[in-house]
């Protein structure tokens, strides 16, 4: 497999603030790539570079072999995006949305209805298409707009934080149509989002913090890094438990809160022969596996939670107000 | 590629288009001013100075009130690129494959057809107010209406890129458009200013406009009518046009 997106010791400075700090990494094409970070780590900086929006301080981006920065239109062509704040204009119906989105990606006349009607149908809007954004719910919207990112049938979709402020079962299903698509349209996805859970959809994540890349792999490489699963078991004796897991199993146990504590390589497959052995002294059995969540916390020293008021925000704050100042100046 | 820049333009004017028709309210309360100017402020200043100026003096305000009706709604339609920026729209046009001069045309052209349409309904009060256009005045003052709207909204355009957000409307209101209407020579004849207001209105290109206007709906020249030749007037509107669609388009290239 070839890789789609490239990255190369990209680099962005706001003023004396380093939003990205030489990271690099690769994306094979059809795959689901998520990029995950705490508030203000950089995945919106990197995004906005990728997505031509934002010139790098230094370093290379290609996508499909096309320079970032060089050639602007050839990458536009290619990539869709799906925002972290809207941006339908909620004037308009659903219908006109997306019939805007294919002029301007110069989508060919005859097929402009057809690719339109089968996107608002993927995502179930096609009942609503004659209804003003404005009276969609969020969980609408954003299904919306991940319609209109692939009418000109990108190979690199983008979704920055795509269910940010949506109820859970909004996210369900819209996670649905998202990990559809790379199959369903040949795309490959490049995600951000703050929910762990939503991330083991992914076929490989970075993570990012404070600029820099800390950490690559799949989600079972990520999680193998803070140990295996643990086992936790209740019976009715446990001095005698323990010693037959140490025993027979040869496994390490300790008591702790009453609880048994089994630290293993493989908990599904090591219940089993717990059980077996340790005949009906068994009361209960809980496994804990890993989650990227332990994973995050381990690599950052934070749990990753929208909710977080982290030193992100001050940098967001900075970014902003040193655009402002350029912008003036 | 360069069917690409049309489509974008074209669609661009369109989905205008559509939120104009969409919004009834907007064009009511844009055309409210106009009218309000003509008929009270026109109507009641008339009996004070009627008598030296050869017509009624609401006659003599209505050129400068088509160039009103043009300047605020051009600037105004304008001006909803801050909008589009505040609500996100204005991404979705960014990173599509389309260059941004063809977005500033099609922003600017966007106006020109809002202004125009509006420019034109005040433009048939003129019965109203007695005055007698022939249908070929009628047809250059809407050509010169064209002209002046697209400059006006490429001139919104260049001020709309620099603002971020609405804090920034009520200095755009007060510091740009208001200045630019007293010193037009819609309301007196700019040959009545003192010098250094004189010269603000030389480089206001609304005066030049309302001058071509004024040529139109009076062309036997008449004492306190119109100040400057009409080839200067379109050759001003024109250039200016030019010069700042290219400028806005260079600051939308610019990339942060």
């Amino acid at each position: 497999m070839s890789s789609i997106i490239t990255v190369e010791n990209l680099t962005k400075k706001f003023g004396n603030i380093t939003a990205v700090d030489k990271i690099s990494f690769e994306v094979e094409e059809g795959t689901i790539f998520g990029f995950l970070g705490p508030n203000g780590a950089g995945k919106t900086t990197t995004i906005n570079i990728l997505c031509t929006l934002m010139s790098p301080t230094s370093g290379k981006a290609y996508i499909d072999g096309h320079d970032c920065m060089k050639e602007s239109s050839e990458v536009r062509n290619k990539i869709g995006i799906v925002f972290q704040d809207n941006t339908l204009d909620k004037e308009l119906t659903a219908y006109e949305n997306l019939l805007f989105h294919s002029y301007l990606y110069n989508v060919p006349k005859n097929e402009r209805k057809k690719r339109i009607d089968d996107a608002l149908n993927f995502v179930g809007l096609y009942e609503r298409k004659n209804d003003q954004a404005k009276k969609f719910s969020g969980g609408m919207k954003r299904r919306l707009e991940v319609a209109r990112s692939i009418i000109h049938q990108p190979k690199v979709l983008f979704l920055d934080e795509p269910t940010l402020g949506l109820d859970p079962q909004s996210r369900t299903n819209l996670w649905e149509f998202i990990s559809k698509l790379p199959e369903k349209n040949d795309v490959t996805i490049f995600m951000t989002t703050h929910y762990m859970e939503e991330a083991e959809i992914c076929n490989m994540i970075a993570i990012i913090d404070r600029g820099k890349l800390i950490a690559q792999g799949s989600p079972e490489e990520l999680k193998k890094m803070v140990g295996g699963d643990v086992i936790y078991l209740r019976t009715k004796n446990n001095e005698e438990a323990i010693h037959e897991i140490k025993n027979n199993l040869k496994l390490d146990a300790e008591e702790k809160n009453g609880e048994i504590f089994i630290s293993v390589h493989r908990g599904d497959a090591c219940i089993p022969k717990l059980i077996s052995s340790l005949a009906d002294m068994v009361i209960s059995v809980r496994l804990q596996r890993p989650t990227l969540n332990d994973v995050f916390l381990k690599l950052t020293g934070k749990a990753i939670r929208p909710e977080t008021v982290s030193g992100g925000d001050e940098i967001k704050d900075a970014i902003r107000s040193y655009r402002k100042k350029s912008d003036r100046g | 590629m360069i069917r690409n820049d049309l489509n974008a333009i074209y669609v661009i004017v369109a989905r205008e288009f559509i939120k104009f028709v969409r919004e009834k309210g907007r064009l009511i309360s844009t055309l409210a001013r106009p009218v309000l100017w003509l008929f009270v402020v026109g109507g009641g200043l008339t009996r004070l100075v009627s008598p030296d100026m050869g017509m009624p003096y609401i006659q003599f305000i209505f050129p400068g009130i088509i160039g009103m009706t043009i300047l605020f709604s051009s600037i105004f339609s304008s001006i909803s690129i801050i909008w589009d920026k505040e609500f996100g729209f204005m991404k979705e046009m960014l990173v599509a494959p389309v260059s941004r001069f063809s977005i500033v045309v099609g922003k600017a052209l966007s106006g020109t057809m809002v202004a125009t349409i509006q420019a034109l309904i005040i433009l048939l009060l003129f019965p109203v107010i007695g005055l007698k256009l022939s249908i070929m005045q009628i047809f250059f003052i809407l050509c010169i209406s064209i002209i002046l709207s697209f400059c006006l909204s490429s001139l919104g355009i260049l001020i709309a890129t620099f603002y971020e957000n609405f804090e920034s409307f009520s200095v755009i209101m007060n510091f740009i458009v208001m200045p630019m209407f007293f010193l037009s020579g819609a309301m007196y004849p700019v040959k009545l200013l003192p010098q250094i207001l004189g010269f603000l209105s030389m480089i206001n290109p609304l005066t030049y406009g309302i001058d071509a206007l004024k040529y139109m709906v009076f062309p036997e020249k008449k004492l306190l009518t119109h100040d400057f030749p009409l080839s200067l007037d379109i050759s001003v509107i024109l250039i200016a046009s030019l010069v700042f669609v290219i400028i806005a388009a260079n600051v939308f290239e610019r990339r942060k």
